[in-house]
């Protein structure tokens, strides 16, 4: 019922939103993490699409990215870590009306909570999940963490990781269901942003993974390619990525790559070096969830009770002597 | 209008002559307790219901439970693979099982001894056994049959020999269908049930079938009537019960799923479990109808970190599930805890821990959904106790949740799952239905938990409420939703959770003694063994015993008045379908004897020496049982000083 009064609110007088009216409390993350500069992009889509905040909802695990929405002014749920995908769905169900976000890390998303990832591909429900994928256990202290690379030494690898690193892309693209599959890098922040929007228009299940420096365990991993702009592959499309000339200029190494193309998306995912950016693959055509389960019928008293009159009749017997 | 009758318009009403010849007056019995036990897939649970649906359309009081078997095909004549229907006939409203069997139809030897060597039959049983299998072609056969039969006779049984299958051919090709309604016809004879009201619910249940295939069914009816009629001299009649208004016979899965929806709730989010998920499929079947949906999860966590997205974007939501499930929810329950989302829980509870006895009753899981959290996560817990309870559990837990924004487990079980038994059709009222979720504004400077200091409840913000963002967490927070940094912090919140049990518990009314308010002995019970319970403190009090009995509904948090009702009985006993130590065994003793879950608690709360009798052995308790109990504890009390 007040769903609907609010799906049917006309809002006359167009608001415009400032950043300062998505921002929080200030972020208690390092100095360093990348982590800030997706919560800028973040906040900048916010305000370029002028998301209501009471109409917006951030849903996020547990792990140094899940104080994800602690900083911003709109909705948010700071829930378990792993499970922050199936309270998204949840929220989203009955109301169609909230943009809903979700932030996970590469230990909540690929570890903890992978099966609620490979299921959120399958549900392709209509929200933008966000991995801040720093390939290590950061709030518990420099643990590995499936995406870690072999070699890495941390507390519970204390002779280096030995298992080769699951990649997310990768696995994404193997979901016959994903719909919309995104690469970006806490080092160029405007795409990052391009991406996460392009991922705020797709509808359907949006999976973004955006590769970050932890400076407190990982500080240097991605040196090699900050420094040199070669080792990085830059996808671009005219249904995909626009690249500025100046930003075209520093990195040289791009691909035109169809988003809808599937095969070649995977044979890009499956590249570790260079680091592909940009908008592997999307499809509009795969359906919601939400556009199956959600009924056309509104959930009243009077309806509740017509209906229920009826199932009442298919199990009612009347003894003898019973009034008609 | 009856569906029933509506559908069965169409029904041929001049039926062929089925008078008997060998026929008697039949004789009058005031309660009858019948079983059909079959292979899986024959038929036996179809034919159970609607002979216990025809009796309660004439007014007898019935109560019936599925045997189920672990698998869904087990092999075949197989004394594992009993699968049926029992079914309890009295003349008054009957609440539970009953104790052993008066007259079984058994569709082959094995499931026969199955039920007798579970001590299920009365001792001088009748049964009727499917002949075929004396003259099989595999002399194995044969000899396992000729080897039952002994043994049942030597047993003291009074086996009957028919020849179902030899005479169903006589009609049909494929006698493994439609056997099961031709037992119904000879069912219907020996209980004098009316016939016609048989054929109408052959229409009924076979209502998408082709005509041919209801013809052929009720040809089958008629002819198993007759045969009981002319070669039978088995004939009794249940005199009706005094019931006069209209009753409702569904199982206590449905009535649950019923209650969901007369709750006015719109999410279900479950992952399926043995015995809870006929919940969800009859939820599956009609809450699109009413705006609600029922989600299939990837699992029992995710199901219930759904339902609670759900609850908090909107109206309360529903998890229903199984021991097991419970477990695996409790870390997503303690969020809802800690972030005081309302969420009502199901636990249809089956025998464990581990797989245990998946498709059997049990009552293990009662302290495990008081305490079974992490951190001190206070939840309601209440416990449905026959199946019109199971409709109107739904419609308070659902209130209790909203209204104190609290978890809401409620304990049902197996046994209540698939048992069925008419009560009074519900008058449907406006108020148990869920308002709709709050979208005003939030006035400026309120607080996302403004714990009442009395009651500790605090008004709850709604996505899409302007004026009332803030990040719910499962951290310890402050009164804004802001990370507790400070330990003090955490305190406050973990006392205003704590209070708002109180809140609820000052709105309990005291539980009413069955039977006297003072004499020698007091049952205590909890959850579906109420019927049981209370049947034999009838038996015993008819005896002039001073025994009355008390059934909780409440657990957590407890109504006022039981700590006075205690003292008024020399002696306090709970009978549960879970584990305490016996001092039988030889190692047992007051140090380290291990109580059921309800004494436990009992003793805890009102320092007195609650003692206990429980078995776990995985079928509905009988009243029979509890009887025997009363006296042989009425005897250790005589002899004490």
């Amino acid at each position: 019922m007040s769903d609907s009064i609010s799906h049917c609110m006309l809002d006359l007088a167009e608001e415009e939103y400032t950043i300062e009216d998505y921002q929080s409390a200030v972020p208690r993350w390092c100095v360093g993490c990348g982590d800030h500069g997706v919560l800028t992009a973040v906040q900048r889509l916010c305000r370029d699409e002028k998301l209501p905040p009471e109409k917006t909802v951030f849903v996020s695990g547990i792990g140094c990215s899940s104080r994800f929405p602690h900083y911003l002014k709109t909705y948010g749920f700071h829930g378990l870590h792993g499970r922050a995908l199936p309270i998204a769905q949840g929220v989203k169900i009955k109301r169609p009306d909230l943009h809903v976000f979700v932030i996970m890390g590469d230990g909540d998303c690929c570890s903890i909570g992978t099966a609620h990832w490979i299921h959120a591909l399958r549900y392709n429900m209509n929200m933008t999940a966000i991995v801040l994928d720093n390939s290590i256990y950061g709030l518990t202290k420099n643990q590995a963490s499936p995406t870690s690379p072999v070699g890495q030494i941390s507390n519970t690898t204390p002779r280096g990781s030995f298992i080769d690193p699951l990649n997310p892309i990768d696995v994404t693209l193997g979901v016959g269901s994903a719909s919309f599959v995104a690469q970006a890098v806490d080092w160029m922040p405007d795409l990052t942003h391009a991406i996460i929007q392009a991922a705020f228009h797709h509808r359907g299940f949006s999976f973004i993974r955006v590769l970050q420096r932890c400076p407190e365990f990982m500080g240097h991993k991605y040196d090699d390619w900050v420094q040199n702009p070669d080792r990085m592959l830059l996808l671009k499309h005219e249904n995909g990525l626009k690249i500025s000339d100046e930003l075209g200029r520093i990195y040289r190494n791009q691909e035109i790559h169809d988003p809808s193309q599937r095969n070649r998306a995977r044979e890009i995912a499956a590249v570790s070096d260079p680091i592909p950016v940009g908008i592997l693959y999307r499809n509009e055509d795969i359906p919601c969830y939400e556009d199956h389960q959600v009924s056309d019928v509104m959930n009243t008293p009077e309806i509740v009770d017509t209906y229920l009159q009826k199932e009442f009749d298919k199990y009612t017997i009347n003894p003898p002597g019973a009034p008609a | 209008m009856n569906t029933n009758q509506s559908e069965t318009l169409a029904v041929r009403l001049s039926p062929k002559k089925t008078t008997s010849t060998r026929s008697r007056p039949a004789l009058v019995v005031d309660a009858h307790t019948v079983e059909i036990v079959s292979d899986s897939g024959e038929g036996a649970q179809k034919c159970g219901q609607s002979f216990g649906t025809i009796a309660a359309r004439m007014g007898i009081g019935i109560w019936t439970v599925e045997i189920i078997p672990a698998e869904i095909q087990p092999p075949a004549r197989s004394i594992e693979g009993a699968s049926g229907n029992r079914i309890r006939l009295a003349s008054r409203r009957v609440t539970n099982g009953g104790d052993e069997a008066d007259l079984v139809v058994a569709f082959n030897d094995q499931v026969m001894l199955r039920r007798a060597r579970e001590g299920e039959l009365k001792p001088d049983c009748t049964v009727l056994l499917e002949n075929k299998w004396k003259t099989h072609a595999d002399p194995a056969i044969a000899a396992k049959y000729a080897d039952a039969v002994d043994e049942m006779v030597r047993g003291g049984f009074d086996v009957r020999e028919i020849p179902m299958e030899e005479e169903c051919l006589k009609l049909v090709r494929d006698p493994r269908r439609g056997k099961n309604m031709y037992v119904l016809g000879m069912l219907c004879h020996i209980y004098s049930l009316d016939l016609q009201l048989a054929r109408e619910q052959i229409a009924f249940i076979f209502k998408k079938k082709k005509r041919a295939v209801v013809d052929s069914n009720i040809e089958l009816l008629e002819s198993g009537y007759a045969w009981a009629g002319e070669n039978l001299d088995l004939h009794f009649k249940v005199p009706p019960s005094e019931v006069k208004e209209p009753q409702m016979v569904i199982n206590g899965n449905v009535a649950i799923g019923m209650g969901v929806v007369a709750a006015g709730m719109e999410v279900c989010a479950m992952y399926p479990i043995t015995p809870a998920t006929s919940a969800s499929h009859y939820l599956s079947e009609v809450f699109s109808n009413v705006g609600g949906m029922v989600h299939q999860a990837e699992d029992e966590i995710a199901a219930c970190a759904f339902a609670i997205g759900a609850s908090y974007a909107g109206k309360c939501a529903v998890t229903i599930t199984s021991g097991p499930g419970l477990s695996l929810k409790q870390e997503t329950l303690g969020l809802a805890v800690m972030a005081e989302i309302p969420l009502v829980v199901v636990d249809v509870m089956r025998g464990g821990p581990s797989t245990g006895l998946p498709t059997k009753t049990e009552q293990s899981d009662l302290l495990f959904a008081c305490f079974g959290g992490h951190g001190d996560a206070p939840k309601v817990v209440m416990a449905t106790s026959d199946i019109e309870d199971c409709f109107y559990s739904m419609i308070t837990a659902r209130k209790i949740a909203e209204t104190f924004n609290l978890v809401v487990v409620v304990l049902t079980d197996a046994n209540l799952a698939s048992a069925q038994q008419p009560f009074p059709r519900p008058t449907l009222d406006k108020d148990w239905h869920a308002p709709p979720f709050d979208q005003s504004p939030i006035p400026e400077g309120a607080l996302a938990y403004d714990w009442d200091a009395t009651t500790g409840i605090a008004r709850r913000f709604v996505p899409g409420q302007p004026g009332g963002m803030h990040t719910l967490t499962g951290l310890a927070h402050n009164r804004k939703s802001g990370v507790a940094y400070d330990s003090s912090v955490n305190q406050e919140g973990v006392m205003h959770r704590s209070l708002k049990l109180a809140a609820l518990q000052k709105t309990l009314s005291a539980p009413e003694v069955h039977g006297d308010e003072e004499g020698d002995l007091l049952i205590i019970g909890w959850g579906s063994t109420k019927g049981a319970i209370e049947e034999a403190i009838d038996r015993v009090r008819k005896q002039g015993l001073k025994v009355s009995s008390l059934h909780l509904k409440f657990i957590q948090p407890m109504a006022s008045g039981i700590r006075e009702i205690l003292p008024r009985f020399r002696k306090v006993l709970t009978i549960e379908n879970n584990w305490s130590d016996r001092y039988e065994n030889e190692l047992i003793d007051d140090d380290n004897r291990r109580y059921t879950e309800l004494a436990t608690l009992l003793r805890a709360r009102f320092l007195v020496d609650v003692d206990c009798w429980s078995e776990v052995i995985g079928s509905p308790l009988k009243p029979g049982t509890v009887e025997k109990v009363i006296l042989e504890q009425l005897e250790t009390l005589e002899a004490q000083p």
